[in-house]
């Protein structure tokens, strides 16, 4: 690791691939395998889509990557940190670094919606109202939802729920984008739109992985498709 | 910039653990309430044993040591043997009750003057009523000075009249034992009242707090408003016992008052002293910090994003 040329290909690989799985392998207690043997990497400022059936282990990828759950074998390494040997302390780093939408929206009802796409500032560890507060609104601007800052999630449609969530994942700047299912409730112009969200967010080089069965509108995109069957890609 | 950081995290945490209890104010009102009936138990106890000490300690002074003399020692005698004694260093003051002095105010205030009358002779003895000096009024130099005036010749029968004192002593102390252990038990008490509120906090915030680990919180942070909210519930209990023990001794004030005027004292309660409230509130406070740091500590592991 000490010659120049070694530390050279230990940046190449560490800050090429966003993602990378090397024969990962996921079994719960109880005996299900999840994942068996799933080998992939998405470079940075890549855009992919993952699709498969319900089961085929996409939740469980997911998962993965952001530490929710660990590896049974094999090396899951995001944005250079070998996730499988991170210690509980280290997690919260890793989540920071990761924008995530998820498809029931996962918002805290008893807050508002600014407050709700202020959480990752303030646990980023800004508190300067008036940054926090440009920052928001620059976040919320971009998906349509300025004038609804004071309102609380539940009085919000689900479309609108969907898009504070890309809000609050995105207000950090984060360097990868997770996408579960995230125009599952909604109209196709919305679901469009949506997406289109996700396309300029990767033009200015953020990495964006979704999951998604929107084939049609998945194949409007230029970007790589992996499918899940049955615990490996196809 | 780490250590303002550090701050204003706290200053996040402190402020959003007052949101929190806002949002539930009756059950945060009842649960300070309680911790404050609980600490006011023990802290009133121990108002009024410092009352009883303070009180039993002005009787430290009348210590008095009564000598009665044998019947065959003379009112010339007893004069002598005063003054012999006057020169003791530990003797301030020496009363003399001849005999006869003695027979004289009995009948006075007995009212058995014709039964006395009809006595050939004097039943009583002369007394020697002796004031211990101010450097010898402590328990060991009185013990002292009473073993060495048993041992006069013509003395026949001292009597300490302080013992009576010393044994009100000695049962206060057992009570301080008594509350001290009330204290230990009732702060336990208060643990675990802390403990399951800030235990019921993070169930019913379960999902809130998954989603904040989800996106990136730390422990601490998540933990933080927690034992915030424990030092607000130990710190306002605190002060709740502080305001019942100062109304209660408030309400025993005067009938206090009017026994002690019965008795020719001005004696009246006193109130809590600063070192007791700052006591008070500190012990309310850590007690509640401790409470929460052990629940959420365990609870909060349990919940993780799924």
């Amino acid at each position: 690791m000490s010659t120049p040329c070694s530390i050279f290909f230990f940046l190449l690989t560490t800050f090429e691939n966003m993602i990378q799985f090397t024969n990962v392998t996921k079994r719960y207690p109880g005996g299900h395998q999840a994942l068996s043997n799933v080998s992939f990497e998405l470079k940075s400022g890549e855009m992919a889509f993952l699709t498969g059936h319900s089961g085929a282990g996409k939740s469980t990828l997911l998962k993965l990557i952001t530490c929710i759950e660990r590896p049974t074998a094999g090396q899951v390494m995001v944005n250079g940190k070998n996730l499988g040997k991170l210690g509980r302390r280290h997690v919260p780093a890793v989540r920071r670094q990761i924008g995530m939408i998820f498809q029931d929206h996962k918002l805290i009802n008893e807050r508002t919606v600014f407050d709700n796409v202020a959480l990752p500032l303030v646990i980023a560890g800004l508190h300067n109202h008036q940054e926090i507060a440009r920052r928001v609104r620059a976040a919320l601007d971009k998906v349509g939802l300025l004038g609804k800052e004071k309102q609380y999630p539940v009085t919000l449609s689900s479309g609108e729920q969907q898009r504070v969530g890309i809000a609050r994942a995105v207000v950090n700047k984060p360097a990868l984008l997770l996408a579960d299912e995230p125009t599952g409730n909604l109209d196709p112009d919305l679901a469009a739109e949506v997406m289109g969200l996700f396309g300029q967010f990767n033009q200015v080089g953020v990495t964006v992985l979704i999951v998604s069965h929107n084939i049609d509108l998945i194949s409007r995109f230029r970007s790589r498709i992996l499918h899940l069957e049955n615990g490996g890609l196809v | 910039m780490r250590i303002k950081n550090y701050f204003l995290n706290h200053l996040y945490a402190f402020f959003y653990s007052l949101g929190q209890m806002s949002r539930a104010p009756l059950s945060s009102v009842m649960t300070m309430v309680v911790i404050g009936i609980t600490l006011a138990l023990p802290a009133g106890l121990y108002a009024v044993l410092k009352n009883a000490q303070q009180l039993s300690a002005g009787w430290d002074d009348v210590a008095q040591i009564s000598v009665f003399l044998k019947k065959d020692v003379d009112s010339q005698a007893l004069a002598g043997l005063a003054k012999r004694l006057h020169d003791r260093p530990d003797i301030a003051k020496i009363t003399t009750v001849p005999a006869a002095q003695a027979l004289e105010e009995f009948r006075k205030l007995s009212g058995f003057d014709d039964a006395l009358r009809a006595l050939d002779e004097n039943p009583l003895p002369s007394v020697l009523i002796i004031q211990p000096a101010v450097g010898y009024a402590d328990p060991a130099a009185v013990e002292h000075l009473q073993a060495s005036l048993r041992k006069l010749p013509e003395a026949d029968f001292v009597q300490l009249d302080i013992q009576w004192v010393q044994r009100l002593h000695a049962v206060l102390e057992i009570a301080k034992r008594g509350v001290e252990i009330l204290a230990v038990l009732l702060g336990l008490a208060v643990l675990l009242i802390v403990g399951n509120t800030i235990r019921l906090g993070v169930q019913s915030n379960r999902d809130e707090i998954a989603i904040t680990k989800l996106i990136g919180a730390t422990d601490g942070f998540v933990r933080r408003p927690f034992l915030y909210a424990g030092v607000w519930y130990g710190l306002l209990g605190g002060i709740i016992a502080w305001g019942l023990v100062s109304l209660a001794l408030l309400l025993l004030d005067e009938p206090v008052r009017k026994v002690s005027a019965l008795y020719d004292s001005a004696f009246a309660l006193g109130m809590l002293d600063a070192w007791t409230i700052l006591l008070l509130l500190c012990s309310g406070t850590l007690l509640g910090l401790l409470g929460s740091w052990l629940a959420v500590g365990k609870h909060l592991r349990a919940v993780e994003p799924d």
